[in-house]
């Protein structure tokens, strides 16, 4: 029982994981996007059209999860684009911009999973190349407590844990990452130090929504095992609160998102408690996001704040 | 004068061992005609041509907005000009980002600082480093060049080794063997795997390495810098911060530095070891631009001056041929009467008494320390002190802005004789008042309420048939803001950080006209009309530089700001005003519409506080000056008599014996009601 919990807040988790890493990089840049919702739910559509062509061709398994892989960020990066031409370029109200692509990521899975549905294409056989355990670790491993824990997933839950890791090393050891966080701090004086603010900006915009693109596709593919759940935004909530949870940094956020998945599924796993109760449930993690605001707010170290920039236009002959 | 003409005395040693003595003294910079403006109103720069000769310290003066900045930041890269050209050392060059400046070696070190503040200071100077220009085709030559002879070699010796009938398995021929295997390696590498070399070099270069501190210090130790690079800069004072802004410059590389208004924040110690640093760095050959508006820095630092006004460049003068005189005719265009108007005060009355005011500041230090003093209406008392001694804290403390604070604050609101009114009393208040003794009739009698109804009450109060007896006196101890106005008790504060503190940036003129007025009125609109009228007053009457009463003050320059501020203030009618530093960062003739606002206040029998930093107009302006020292008042000197020497004496120590100096009037009063 409790092995199975686990492994499920371990699968769980990763979707929320790969939300926050895409939004940490974001947010490290000085932008807020609260369109993560929306582009995980483009990120589903792309991965479950990338798997479905793929399988459809007769592609052997693992091009059928870099299809999908590729494909969910390719949709997340074009949500990214879109968020950027309007708040790097046109310089619009990050938030408002934010909300309006999750509206409108939310309403594409709507519309395509309905078309989908009436064209009766399921995504259940494609969907089991991802999360079969066997493309990476083989079949013959040991039926045990810790290859259950830690073995027994589908490649995207590593994928995931390396994109937190790389993510976070580049932001800590890299002049890249420097720059980066200098960009997000305060845009004025990483101008004058030489870096291509826009580009930056840019770039994080794309990748950091390419990769919760992906968190969309493995929703989709691993967690759901290709049924088409439209509950993808409700994670991407959580994925913006994971953010605020693991204090804008990804290596805290791989544990931050295991606690999560943890919070999100033990309802499901308590006995003896009515379907109106657990809904109550699912709010915890909601309160722990707020109780850790609440608790950094007590220390008030610099270290431990959103980027200084955070949600602020940049243009440099501003006075 | 031609340039070839340069007074050669004023070279060093070290710059005529680098370029000789006869050398043709290089341009580093040349601006032709450069014109930039913003919107299409304000022109900021029209026309300019200047020079920069390699290895000397040029002054650029001129007035607040007379568009020294923006000029210096078109040549950083921060704006392009809308025409005209830049050479640099000798090329026309398109200077259209920082990084560009960068390029030409060009490093300018900003007046508001650019620096992240939760980095530390090594990490700040390597903000933005670029990788050193690396090719993949010359290294592979090179390696060719160093292995592909040497494969060569080996490889005809071990033909030769071989044809002689050698074995392949003797020493000798394993260790040729062993070597020619390198070789191959190494040319294969070379020629088969650029990109993996290229990816190996970025990786190499983009990884921080915990060493980086250790290979700053180099700079750091070249020019004698003493800072610790492994400190975040949130924890460093001013001068350590531009300390690290130079630091940065240099360690790209910059010969060309500009500086925009670097002692506009420091002590004047931190001034004397800044220009000994830009001296040194000038006898290493590099050119300076430094921009300042103060005159004895600019005699004492720079080798030619070069001034501009209202946008448009008037001279470049030798400052050796110069005197400060001069330059400020050429600054303002006019002369300018240096006396500030000061008439003797009328009639002063202590209107504020501070009795042991103590501070405690945010860290927890004391930061005023037991001030007692009176401010009086109808003089101007000046504060000075060293930046930091605590004079913010004072204003503020009495302002209500400050939590710890201890001690009594007692206001006389000169309203004796004059009738109470509804405006600041309610009927309740009135009638207690009443039962204590406090109002008379216009014929003397004490005003007794006892039998009479509301109705009459407010009947003798609109007729203004109440008089007060006497002075209000009213404590403002731990009274906010809010409270203190509420009472009717007009107090006016204009703080030093304006934007902040004073105004909202982002809101137009009329809408911080209305930040003091909006809670009056019984409408749930608010009433734009009056705040609109007083806008326009203010704009018209003190001449706001401004395209509109809309357009949000951020935009406006230092002097207009101010104007606005102190604008809004006074127009209030305040019995106190209390301002902080209000010239700072001003032009001389904003300056003195400020110094003529000051003084009409005075007039109106206004209790005047003003804290400055420039003794000069401390001297001229004030009636008293207060003098603190580390929160300790070290002495309250009468301003007409005091000289420069003593004030600096009492800004660093607080002596034994404490002077204060009252009014003759006062003192006379004082010692009548003694008998």
């Amino acid at each position: 029982m409790i092995v199975t919990i686990i492994t499920q807040a371990i699968r769980f988790g990763i979707v929320f994981l790969y939300g926050s890493t895409g939004e940490i990089l974001i947010e490290k840049a000085g932008h807020l996007n609260l369109g993560i919702p929306g582009i995980m739910c483009l990120g589903g559509v792309g991965g479950c059209m990338g798997a479905y062509w793929a399988f459809r061709g007769g592609a052997p398994a693992a091009v059928v999860v870099l299809l999908a892989v590729f494909m969910a960020m390719l949709f997340g990066g074009l949500g990214g684009l879109l968020y950027g031409v309007f708040t790097i370029t046109m310089r619009c109200n990050q938030n408002v911009t934010g909300l309006s692509l999750t509206t409108f990521g939310a309403g594409v899975l709507g519309f395509w999973g309905t078309q989908m549905g009436d064209q009766g294409i399921l995504f259940a056989r494609p969907s089991s190349y991802a999360f079969t355990p066997s493309l990476f670790f083989g079949s013959s491993t040991p039926n045990n407590w810790f290859t259950t824990i830690f073995m027994s997933h589908g490649v995207l839950v590593y994928l995931g844990i390396v994109f937190a890791v790389l993510v976070s090393l580049v932001l800590k050891k890299t002049r890249i990452g420097l720059s980066l966080r200098a960009v997000g701090e305060n845009p004025a004086a990483a101008d004058a130090a030489g870096i291509p603010v826009v580009r930056y900006k840019y770039v994080s915009c794309i990748l950091g929504a390419a990769i919760a693109g992906v968190g969309g596709a493995f929703y989709l593919l691993d967690c759901t095992r290709g049924s088409l759940e439209y509950v993808i935004d409700a994670m991407g909530w959580l994925a913006v609160a994971l953010v605020i949870f693991s204090l804008w940094r990804s290596d805290i956020s791989i544990l931050g998102s295991f606690i999560f998945g943890f919070l999100y599924i033990l309802p499901r796993y308590i006995e003896g408690v009515g379907l109106a109760e657990k809904e109550i449930l699912k709010v915890i993690p909601y309160a722990a996001t707020a109780l850790v605001l609440i608790v950094i707010s007590f220390f008030n170290k610099k270290e431990t704040q959103p980027p200084a920039s955070l949600g602020l236009p940049y243009f440099r002959e501003d006075r | 004068m031609e340039r070839g003409d340069w007074p050669v005395y004023r070279r060093s040693p070290a710059y005529f061992r680098k370029y000789g003595y006869k050398m043709e003294k290089k341009l580093a910079i040349e601006l032709i005609g450069i014109t930039k403006a913003f919107g299409t109103k304000v022109v900021a720069n029209k026309n300019v041509s200047m020079d920069l000769r390699e290895g000397e310290i040029l002054s650029v003066l001129g007035e607040n907005g007379s568009g020294k900045t923006t000029l210096m930041n078109m040549i950083a890269g921060i704006y392009t000009p809308d025409s005209g050209k830049i050479i640099v050392r000798g090329e026309e060059v398109v200077i259209k980002s920082p990084i560009d400046a960068f390029n030409h070696h060009i490093g300018m070190i900003h007046q508001h600082f650019k620096l992240v503040d939760l980095f530390t200071a090594a990490d700040n100077i390597l903000l933005g480093e670029r990788m050193p220009a690396y090719s993949v085709r010359e290294e592979k030559k090179r390696i060719r060049e160093a292995f592909g002879q040497k494969k060569a070699e080996l490889e005809s010796k071990m033909q030769e080794h071989l044809q002689s009938g050698g074995s392949s398995s003797d020493p000798a021929c394993r260790a040729m063997r062993k070597e020619l295997g390198k070789a191959r390696r190494k040319t294969f590498f070379a020629s088969h795997t650029r990109w993996l070399v290229k990816c190996g070099k970025h990786i190499q270069f983009n990884h921080l390495a915990r060493d980086r501190v250790k290979k700053l210090q180099g700079t750091v130790d070249r020019y004698g810098f003493n800072i610790d690079l492994t400190r975040k800069i949130y924890d460093m004072s001013v001068s350590e911060k531009q300390t690290v802004e130079i630091i940065k410059v240099l360690y790209r590389g910059a010969d060309i530095l500009i500086l925009d208004e670097p002692t506009a924040v420091l002590t004047p110690q931190e001034i004397e070891k800044l220009f000994s640093v830009l001296r040194k760095m000038r006898d290493e050959g590099k050119s300076i631009i430094i921009i300042t508006h103060k005159l004895n820095e600019v005699m004492a630092i720079s080798d030619r001056v070069c001034v501009l006004r209202k946008g448009e460049h008037i001279a470049t003068v030798e400052t050796a041929q110069t005197n400060e005189k001069e330059l400020t005719d050429m600054m303002v265009g006019q002369k300018i009467d240096l006396n500030i108007k000061r008439d003797l005060p009328k009639d002063p009355r202590p209107r504020l008494q501070i009795r042991d005011m103590s501070v405690v500041n945010k860290e927890g230090r004391t930061v005023v320390n037991r001030v007692s003093f009176d401010i009086c209406g109808g003089e101007i008392l000046g504060i000075a002190g060293i930046s930091g001694n605590g004079q913010k804290e004072l204003l503020e403390g009495i302002a209500g802005l400050q939590q710890k604070s201890e001690g009594d604050i007692i206001f006389h609101n000169p309203k004796k004789d004059r009738p109470v009114t509804f405006y600041h009393k309610d009927l309740k208040q009135i009638k207690a008042m009443a039962a204590e003794g406090f109002f008379h009739y216009p014929n003397g009698d004490r005003v007794d309420l006892t039998n009479r109804n509301n109705k009459e009450i407010v009947r003798l109060v609109n007729e203004e048939q109440i008089l007060f007896y006497e002075d209000e006196i009213i404590d403002l101890k731990d009274r906010t803001p809010r409270e203190i106005q509420e009472l009717g008790i007009k107090l006016s504060f204009v703080p030093e950080d304006r934007l902040n503190m004073g105004l909202v940036g982002s809101m137009s003129i009329v809408d911080n006209m209305m930040l003091r007025s909006y809670r009056k009125g019984n409408s749930i609109f608010v009433n734009r009309k009056r705040p609109k009228k007083l806008a326009d007053e203010i704009i018209h009457d003190l001449e706001v530089v401004t395209p509109s009463d809309l357009v949000p003050v951020r935009r406006l320059s230092g002097g207009n700001v101010q104007k606005v501020l102190v604008g809004r203030e006074i127009s209030s009618s305040p019995k106190v005003l209390m301002v902080a530093y209000p010239v700072r960062g001003l032009d001389i003739n904003s300056s003195y519409t400020i110094y003529n606002l000051l003084n009409d206040q005075k007039d109106r029998n206004v209790a005047v506080v003003y804290v400055g930093e420039d003794l000069d107009v401390l001297l001229a302006l004030c009636d008293r000056i207060l003098v603190l020292c580390g929160g300790h008042v070290s002495g309250i000197v009468d301003a007409r008599k005091v000289t420069k020497k003593e004030l600096g004496l009492m800004m660093t120590t607080v002596p034994d014996k404490v002077e204060t100096y009252q009014y003759e009037d006062l003192k006379r009063e004082e010692t009548d009601n003694g008998q």
